[in-house]
């Protein structure tokens, strides 16, 4: 069902129709009921736009055109509605848009959460649907009362003129009858009273009870369970398979190849998955079994002797470096990462004659349509997509194929059946769309100053975005994924002569963003490099970094964690600090990391985090990003590591794809700087920052500098 | 034929005695509040108590709960009132929220067995349950903060 | 705490009541043929003690092997796999040896292994040695570990013949049939506890310091 139209006279009924038809179609666990994205909601009454209606019980109901899987937006964007439509908190139901044209991202033109852009690209389009509304309400209700709407007021879900009130259910059915208005004026910044005030998760009571609905949990009278087996290595394809001994076991339905592998369809996952485990498939290998990390970083290597694609050129950085006082090179690799959310990828498709419904977490559910519908010979509209919680992201649930998603349908269409795909964890660590490999060969020279005048710079890791919804960003051979962080540094902004250059090897590996993409790795290779200069100066790593920094967003979140972390107070003995700065997604985020090193084991003791993000609408929905940003970046320090040999992934599962746990975790404290600057975003960009201060305070307790992750046991032993 | 007692109400499943109590739980009885997270007793996602013990349901076979008590996040309390999930909402802990019932379900026990943990008991009771999205931190203020609500 | 209101069933502590009265009688019976041979052994030739010593080096291999050593941990963490790292959940021993809170040994641990690799390993009553009799292996010379084992005070108050004992427990058998991926300790069963036997048999020699 695809809600294509702006129209809110056609919007109200395609809503009605996905509310009733999710209440008749869903087996509702007891209790679960009022998590159900739609579930429970009467008839809406008043729907002036796609992004919300409100019911006779006067709830309003807000339509999410982005979803959660974490990161808070459940809550923020209906705080930007509650601050111009003056609702009550308490009567506000949330819930995910259908894939449609309202629900497009204001500026990606596509319907994606992603790039921390939720709360900023919707800022103004939430704020004017709440507007919207008020005013048609408003002017129900002057009708009503018989006086101008300017006699009116508006208080926490009703319309107030002298002694007259109504609420706004109440004027809900007379509202839906007026014009909407040619434009709104929205609210003044002193007047806010949601907008950058804490508040409260209107997700965490179903999140604490059982009770919220992920995609894993949807369950209906007669859908099966399907398990998939994929290739060993990437893009093998199967030649031949034996399901004699998955049929035998009790409870599998029946046994089917997809393009990506053969799947099992049994009554429960325990069945699907000991037919999985029982299927023999003869695999066409292909040339992905060719892939070895160590033979890769050495191709790798060889590539980066030669010339790349120009991401950022200035002067001559030849010339200048032969001019050098002194003159620094460096070598950094990272490995592949999967991105390993808690909730295994899953997908559960029903197909009829003429429609396919489909229920998971998707971070593109239009996309996802899309590629379901040509998958069955579809229109897209034939196709409707039912997004639920999403049991984390982190990019993995967004790429240009739909995996998962597809996988899914192609299982429905190959069995006739209703499923519900289920990945197992090893599948996930195991499925590919890893944050590529990269490796960074950095020459650099100081000047007589110690500051530097010369950079070059060439990078070597796959493009994300070839043959992706965003592929039109490749120019000139340059993925700015790929480069973002160095080509457009700060630091290279005040080296007159620099150059930055990028190869981009192909290779059967499927490769993806990854919370905070590019800058996951080259905010280390800047960060660290930079701390190394400082030394080579004899400089202190805050003041040599505010030498080298202009921007006062730069500057403010430096001065902000060099004050809070007491970087200028010495430290227990024992302990050590390293610092970073770095701009992502709008937001510049400084940290402290304060560590120490015992028998050959580090401890980060604390992270203090400085982010300038411009206005934080909810301050406590930042602070808590900058804490999982801060343990998912720390988690790929010490641990995170996808290796190939011979083509096929080494690790498995949580015991050798390891997390960071609760006594690996330090003290973390976040410090938001008062900022006008442009709104940036907030779930990503504390990421970047973690890995260089903390390889940056591992050189200031062993004077050795970190050139690999993750950690490897030499960096920390003593020069 | 498997009789077991889950939050108080007694059910008979059948179902291979090897199946994990997990899936049974998820799949059986529509108590999809228990998550599957790796399978292998690693991320703790899965904890439930079994008389009283948090155990991983994901390596559980069924038939060691045959006859004994089950409780999971849905048998927890009424309305969110036990005091971890007061905290919880407190603390604004969850984010994606998938691996918080099992967060949960491993304090529950932590505050029976010690009412006022330490920062290290909590450590030594709660590094078996991982969570991605790092809600590491306002578990532990929520735990504390239980530990009062429990003592009031 | 709505939690108090669980009806607790505690039958671990009922069974481990059975075991440890059986348990109790066994090793007095083995004491006693014991004590029957001893007697044949008036003098201990130099000969036996070399004997003696050259088969304790042979249990030693054992104890030392991942198998044994991983649960007879120096710290109070267990260990895991051939390359003996700490068990990664932040496993406690715990005052008893059963774990802590909500990781105890028995919430992952089932009665058997469970199936897979990496998955759990599992016998009826896994467990550590407890907190006031650790029972360390790791990083003990023979001289150490053949002393402790024969300090009552250091080896949960047994006899050498309880120690034999100690060796017909599921627990230790477990080492045998370690489940799926696992290496076995480097002598079968029915020869480490040959060896255990002549060492003590032949006088329980401790070997010198340095070996």
């Amino acid at each position: 069902m695809s809600t294509t139209s702006y129209n809110r006279r056609d919007f109200l009924k395609t809503g009605g129709m996905l509310s009733s038809g999710l209440l008749i179609s869903f087996f509702v666990p007891a209790g679960a009921k009022r998590f159900i994205p739609g579930g429970e909601t009467p008839e809406p009454l008043f729907a002036p736009n796609a992004y919300l209606n409100i019911g006779p019980d006067n709830t309003v109901k807000i339509t999410l055109a982005h979803v959660e899987m974490g990161q808070g937006i459940w809550t923020t964007l209906p705080m930007l509605i509650a601050e111009e439509l003056d609702c009550d908190w308490s009567k506000i139901k949330v819930e995910h848009a259908p894939p449609g044209a309202p629900y497009i991202h204001t500026l990606y033109g596509v319907q994606i959460t992603g790039g921390s852009s939720t709360t900023w690209s919707e800022f103004d389009r939430y704020r004017n649907a709440g507007a919207t509304a008020r005013t048609l309400l408003v002017e129900a209700a002057a009708k009503k009362f018989n006086v101008s709407p300017s006699e009116c007021h508006t208080e926490n879900g009703f319309v107030i003129a002298g002694n007259q009130r109504a609420s706004y259910g109440e004027l809900a059915d007379a509202a839906a009858k007026l014009p909407p208005p040619a434009s709104v004026k929205l609210k003044d910044k002193k007047d806010w009273k949601y907008i950058g005030k804490v508040k409260k998760r209107l997700d965490t009571t179903a999140k604490i009870s059982g009770e919220a609905m992920f995609g894993i949990d949807v369950h209906f009278p007669g859908m099966l369970i399907a398990v998939p087996a994929h290739a060993p290595v990437f893009g093998a394809t199967v030649r031949s398979f034996d399901a004699s001994a998955a049929k035998a076991i009790k409870g599998v339905q029946e046994v089917v190849q997809v393009p990506t592998g053969v799947a099992v369809i049994a009554d429960n996952f325990w069945a699907a998955k000991q037919g999985r485990d029982a299927l023999k498939i003869d695999w066409e290998l292909g040339p992905g079994e060719n892939i070895d990390s160590t033979t890769q970083f050495e191709e790798y290597r060889q590539l980066a002797a030669t010339k790349g694609a120009t991401a950022a050129q200035a002067g001559n950085a030849d010339d200048a470096l032969s001019r050098a006082n002194k003159k620094i090179a460096a070598e950094y690799i990272f490995p592949y990462l999967a991105h390993a959310p808690m909730e295994p990828l899953n997908c559960t498709v029903k197909i009829s004659d003429d429609l396919c419904e489909i229920w998971t977490g998707t971070q593109m559910p239009g996309l996802d349509q899309s590629i379901a519908a040509k998958i069955l010979g579809f229109k897209p509209e034939q196709v409707k997509v039912n997004t639920l919680f999403l049991g984390g992201g982190f990019g993995r649930r967004a790429n240009a194929t739909s995996d998962f998603v597809a996988e899914a349908v192609n299982v429905a269409k190959a069995s006739g059946k209703f499923i519900k795909l289920i990945w197992t964890r090893e599948d996930d660590i195991r499925g590919g769309y890893y944050r590529a490999a990269f490796l960074h060969q950095v020459h650099t020279g100081l000047g007589a100053d110690g500051l530097p005048i010369a950079w070059q710079h060439r990078i070597v890791g796959q493009s994300i975005q070839e043959g992706g919804p965003f592929a039109a960003s490749i120019k000139n051979g340059i993925d700015p994924t790929s480069v973002e962080g160095v080509s457009d540094s700060p630091y290279l902004e005040s080296i007159p002569d620099h150059n930055v250059e990028l190869h981009s090897p192909k290779l059967p590996v499927t490769v993806l963003w990854w919370r905070s993409v590019g800058n996951t790795h080259t905010a280390f290779v800047m960060e660290t490099m930079i701390d190394e200069l400082a030394f080579a100066a004899g400089k202190d790593p805050v003041a040599y970094r505010r030498s080298l920094l202009k921007g006062k967003r730069h500057l403010a979140a430096l001065d902000l964690v060099a004050k809070k972390s007491g970087w200028d107070k010495p430290l227990p003995q024992g302990r050590f600090r390293g610092v970073a700065v770095h701009e992502s997604f709008g937001t510049v985020v400084a940290q402290v990391a304060e560590i120490s090193i015992r028998e050959g084991h580090l401890r980060v003791h604390k992270v203090t985090c400085a982010i300038d993000c411009g206005l934080a609408v909810n301050p406590d929905g930042v602070k808590a990003q900058m804490e999982s940003c801060i343990i998912f970046g720390l988690t790929a320090v010490l641990y995170g590591e996808i290796t190939l040999e011979k083509g096929r992934v080494k690790q498995r599962n949580f015991h050798d794809y390891k997390m960071l746990r609760m006594n690996e975790t330090p003290l973390i404290e976040v410090h938001i700087v008062d900022s006008n600057e442009k709104m940036g975003g907030a779930g990503e960009p504390g990421v970047p920052p973690v890995a260089p201060a903390i390889a940056n305070a591992i050189f200031s307790a062993t004077g050795k500098r970190v050139r690999r992750l993750p950690l490897q046991s030499s960096d920390l032993v003593k020069v | 034929m498997i009789k077991l007692s889950v939050n108080n109400q007694p059910y008979t499943v059948d179902v291979e005695p090897a199946m994990p109590l997990l899936w049974v739980l998820r799949d059986i009885l529509h108590l999809t509040g228990t998550k599957y997270g790796c399978g292998m007793a690693q991320c703790g996602a899965c904890t439930v108590h079994l008389n009283g013990e948090a155990v991983r349901s994901c390596v559980t076979p069924v038939r060691r709960a045959e006859n004994q008590t089950v409780i999971t996040i849905e048998g927890l309390s009424k309305d969110f009132s036990h005091p971890l999930q007061r905290a919880w909402i407190e603390e604004d802990v969850p984010q994606c929220g998938y691996c918080q019932s099992g967060q949960i379900m491993a304090a529950a026990v932590l505050l029976r067995e010690n009412p006022h943990p330490t920062d290290q008991d909590i450590d030594d009771a709660m590094s078996g349950n991982i969570c991605r999205c790092g809600t590491y931190q306002r578990i532990r203020k929520a735990i504390h903060l239980a530990a009062k609500l429990s003592a009031k | 705490m709505k939690i108090h209101q669980y009806h607790f069933l505690k039958p671990d502590r009922i069974t481990l009541v059975s075991i440890c009265i059986i348990l109790v009688i066994s090793v007095a019976t083995l004491s006693f043929k014991y004590d029957d041979k001893k007697v044949s052994h008036t003098s201990i030739a130099e000969k036996d003690s070399i004997v003696s010593q050259k088969a304790f080096l042979q249990v030693y291999k054992v104890l030392m092997s991942p198998r044994c050593m991983n649960c007879h941990p120096a710290g109070d963490v267990p260990l895991q796999g051939d390359d003996n790292h700490l068990h990664p959940q932040g496993v406690k021993r715990g005052p008893e040896g059963k774990g802590l809170y909500a990781l105890k040994c028995s919430n992952c641990h089932q009665s058997e292994n469970t199936p897979g690799l990496n998955m759990p390993p599992g016998v009826p009553d896994w467990h550590l040695p407890p907190s006031n009799m650790r029972l360390v292996f790791q990083g003990r010379s023979p001289h150490d570990l053949a002393m402790q084992l024969k300090n009552r005070k250091q080896n949960g108050n047994k006899s050498l013949h309880d120690l034999i004992e100690h060796m017909n427990t599921d627990l230790v058998k477990w080492a045998w049939e370690p489940g799926d991926g696992r290496s076995k300790p480097p002598l079968s069963y029915a020869e480490f506890v040959n060896q255990l036997k002549i060492w003590i048999d032949k006088g329980a020699v401790v070997p010198p310091r340095g070996r």
